[in-house]
């Protein structure tokens, strides 16, 4: 099969770029140390000791360095390797008035991100392959940063008929994925599994017994008994991460599970890997920093599938990211217009926007207590890459230019400046953040540059 | 108190204080002339989401017995059918400057937001399975004519405590006033975590006669398709209170509407022991004091996100009410 390039977008002008005196960060390569980096024509051309790279003496350039923008790092800004979102909604087709192509990669962009997979629970659902080409096509046009999509796995999400699976993967399925719903059937999702056999790509799971979560608008538990609102138990989540994780097992698969939000979950997750089945898992920023007793004002941004559970939960996902029984991060990005949102609790639709919070959010509260290292932060912030089989974004001579460009220091407040998401159902709103993006570079080009308003301090450090 | 949202808001000074009101009303109640002016030229607007008679009449009755006028708005066969949001429709009605409005919904959390997006006084009529705060007012108004105070009382509440908005005001306000509470009732309908609000959880009623307050729930039929029990004659079998189960010096209670021989056996209701009736009774004169309480009692500065066009009729009222009101 010759499949055509998996990520589609983000092709903009060729970054000319030297970045001074920064610290270079990229966990894999065991990289953490102060750097001049050059980037030509959108690729890493050399990396130097600080200080070593003079702006005029760079072949090509003026006198000045003029054509390369020169980025004074102060040895104190932050240079990682740009970050990759498996798990995004960006709404294109059908929910233009959420989030298009444009505004989704957009505000991937202004989170680091380098990278996004979309997901395929739009209007149409993409559960074809004429479908997917259209959207690709779309993508490579309006997109600020590359986008992979991964098709349903049964037509319509309705979790009966497979759709045309090989046929997605020649157009350059990244894999497939019902999410929103789970595969309630397992037989239907063995044949999945069977099937990848012929076409490849990892089916990505949304773990929900909708029999056990039928009604439920929150976690199940004090809160919800206080509140009067249906709840969904835990156990929805971690009996069908056991039964995925024994059919993968069985028919040695290649499954990725979505967004965990509980402790038995993780715990089926890594019996399923100390079995050397081929299974992965992410977790959400706001499952690592929020619990149910966020639900208690009933803030709809605060309304998400998976539900927001106890503390206990919480501290298990992140222990389990620590350890690596968790592979990767994933906002699960899931913009709504204001008016879907702006309606009572159990009428709004599941889901908060997070793309342009993951980094800064993690980092204010994992990364600054010391609960996490930054390193660790950013090597979660990547993996996901590797999980589709995609190359990692890494700080070396040769590679495309896939950058962060981050300073620890920088504090805003979410949302205070507006979002470039175009929705603004964001769990972290309004909360004080320490971490900021400054610059991304994604396949080669700038994707993102602060804005003025964004953050005063940060606009005198990054100037052209 | 600006709103009645619900009973998680009051402490047991509020609830003593709506209940001396209620007091002092029901012997407005024992006159010839039943109407008291505190209200008068003041809009209440009865915005209905579910059906409700017996409430929304409680509820219109009170505001009609202290003056004020009243428009009662339900949503079926409303501009709601056509698809108009719970923001848009509590807009259009506050363009009528309603000084409060009673607000009933299947939504949890509804009175809340509506206290945001308007400058009325929002009383809680009941949201979704959340709370039924003038209900809950209204049982302690009752328990404390037949008990004196409640103390030191234990109270059960038997049956759907899942689905009741009834249970979870109970629960709270009873606790409030210095009761214990036991819920009880079969374990599909006994809501994971409950015991959180404080109460004990029974799943029989085997120590039912440690109760000085039996409060059986009503047992609505749709529960039996939805296979929360297996039939209403093993729910009657194991959770009817009946007059083998109720002591004689026990106290009974139901919010109505009463399902005979499902929740209650019918020699119970009609026995001596039931206040059912004094609880509709209590229905109007806890009402009036809770419109009383949030239209002309002291009020408390608006939180901070309210919208800035709140103020105003606030002021005027406060200014009414120092002149006495236009042609008082």
């Amino acid at each position: 099969m010759s499949a055509p390039a998996p990520l589609v977008g983000g092709q903009g002008e060729p970054a000319e770029l030297l970045l001074r005196n920064v610290r270079a960060l990229d966990p894999r390569a065991s990289l953490d140390a102060r750097h001049d980096v050059l980037v030509r024509r959108g690729e890493i051309a050399e990396i130097a000791a600080a200080g070593a790279l003079e702006p005029a003496a760079i072949a090509g350039a003026g006198a000045h360095g003029g054509g390369v923008e020169v980025v004074e790092g102060e040895g104190r800004l932050v240079l990682a390797p740009g970050f990759f979102d498996p798990h995004v909604h960006l709404r294109t087709p059908g929910q233009e008035h959420k989030e298009d192509l444009d505004s989704g990669t957009r505000a991937a962009a202004a989170g680091g991100f380098c990278a996004v997979i979309a997901m395929p629970n739009t209007d149409p659902v993409l559960d074809s392959a004429p479908l997917l080409r259209s959207l690709r096509d779309a993508a490579a046009r309006d997109a600020r940063v590359p986008v992979g999509f991964l098709p349903a796995v049964t037509r319509g999400l309705e979790g009966r008929q497979l759709t045309e699976m090989a046929e997605l993967r020649q157009q350059g399925a990244l894999g497939f994925t019902d999410d929103g719903r789970p595969v309630a059937d397992a037989g239907t999702l063995r044949k999945a599994l069977q099937y990848q056999r012929l076409c490849g790509g990892v089916i990505s799971l949304h773990e929900e017994d909708p029999t056990l979560s039928r009604g439920g608008a929150m976690h199940e538990g004090a809160v919800s008994a206080a509140l009067g609102i249906a709840g969904i138990p835990a156990v929805a989540e971690s009996t069908m991460v056991a039964r995925d994780a024994a059919l993968a097992g069985y028919e040695d698969a290649r499954v990725h599970f979505q967004h965990l939000s509980v402790a038995a979950s993780v715990e089926h997750v890594a019996e399923a890997k100390a079995h050397g089945f081929r299974v992965s898992a992410e977790v959400c920023p706001h499952h690592l920093l929020l619990t149910e007793e966020d639900v208690r004002t009933l803030d709809t941004r605060m309304k998400m599938y998976p539900p927001l559970a106890t503390d206990g939960d919480r501290r298990a996902l992140v222990e389990a990211l620590r350890s690596g029984t968790i592979d990767c991060l994933a906002s699960d990005h899931a913009p709504h217009a204001r008016e879907e949102k702006e309606v009572p609790f159990e009428q709004a639709p599941m889901g908060s926007t997070g793309l342009e919070t993951a980094f800064a959010a993690l980092h204010t509260e994992l990364v600054v207590p010391g609960v996490l290292a930054l390193g660790l932060l950013v090597e979660r912030l990547t993996a996901g890459a590797a999980l589709f089989e995609l190359p990692v974004p890494r700080i070396a001579v040769g590679e495309p230019a896939n950058l962060a460009l981050l300073d620890l220091d920088a504090t805003w407040v979410a949302g205070e400046h507006g979002w470039e998401s175009r929705s603004e159902n964001c769990c972290f709103a309004g909360r004080r953040l320490r971490g900021r993006v400054l610059m991304t570079l994604a396949a080669g080009a700038v994707a993102h540059r602060l804005r003025p308003s964004g953050c005063d301090r940060a606009l005198a450090t990054v100037s052209a | 108190m600006n709103h009645l949202l619900s009973i998680e808001q009051l402490d047991r000074a509020d609830i003593e204080r709506i209940v001396a009101q209620a007091e002092r009303f029901a012997e407005v109640s024992d006159r010839e002339i039943k109407k008291v002016p505190a209200l008068r030229g003041r809009m209440v607007l009865n915005l209905f989401y579910e059906a409700s008679t017996r409430t929304r009449s409680s509820f219109e009755l009170a505001a009609k017995r202290l003056s004020a006028d009243v428009v009662n708005f339900a949503a079926s066969g409303s501009s709601v059918e056509k698809g108009e949001s719970l923001k848009d429709t509590v807009l259009t009605l506050a363009a009528h400057k309603p000084d409060a409005i009673v607000l009933r919904t299947p939504w949890v959390g509804a009175s809340e937001l509506v206290a945001c997006w308007c400058s009325a006084a929002v009383v809680n009529a009941g949201d979704g399975k959340h709370e039924h705060p003038t209900q809950a007012l209204l049982d302690v108004y009752t328990l404390r004519r037949r008990l004196g105070a409640l103390d030191g009382a234990c109270i059960w509440i038997v049956g759907d405590v899942a689905h009741s908005r009834v249970a979870r005001s109970d629960v709270l306000a009873f606790q409030r006033m210095g009761a214990s509470v036991t819920v009880a009732g079969p374990p599909t309908l006994i809501p994971r975590g409950i015991e959180q609000l404080g109460c004990e959880v029974r799943y029989t009623l085997e120590e039912l006669h440690r109760a000085d307050v039996v409060y059986a729930l009503r047992m609505q039929r749709e529960r039996m398709s939805e296979t929360w029990v297996p039939s209403l004659r093993e729910y009657a079998a194991w959770y009817q209170v009946n007059a083998r189960r109720l002591q004689p010096q026990q106290v009974l209670m139901h919010p109505g509407p009463v399902n005979r021989g499902v929740e209650l056996s019918g020699e119970v209701v009609d026995s001596p022991q039931a206040v059912i009736t004094q609880q509709v009774e209590a229905g109007v004169v806890v009402r009036m004091a809770v419109l009383y309480e949030v239209l002309a009692g002291p009020r408390e500065p608006r939180a901070g996100a309210a919208p800035s066009s709140a103020s105003s009729p606030q002021g005027e009222r406060e200014a009414e009410a120092v002149l006495g009101g236009p042609a008082a």
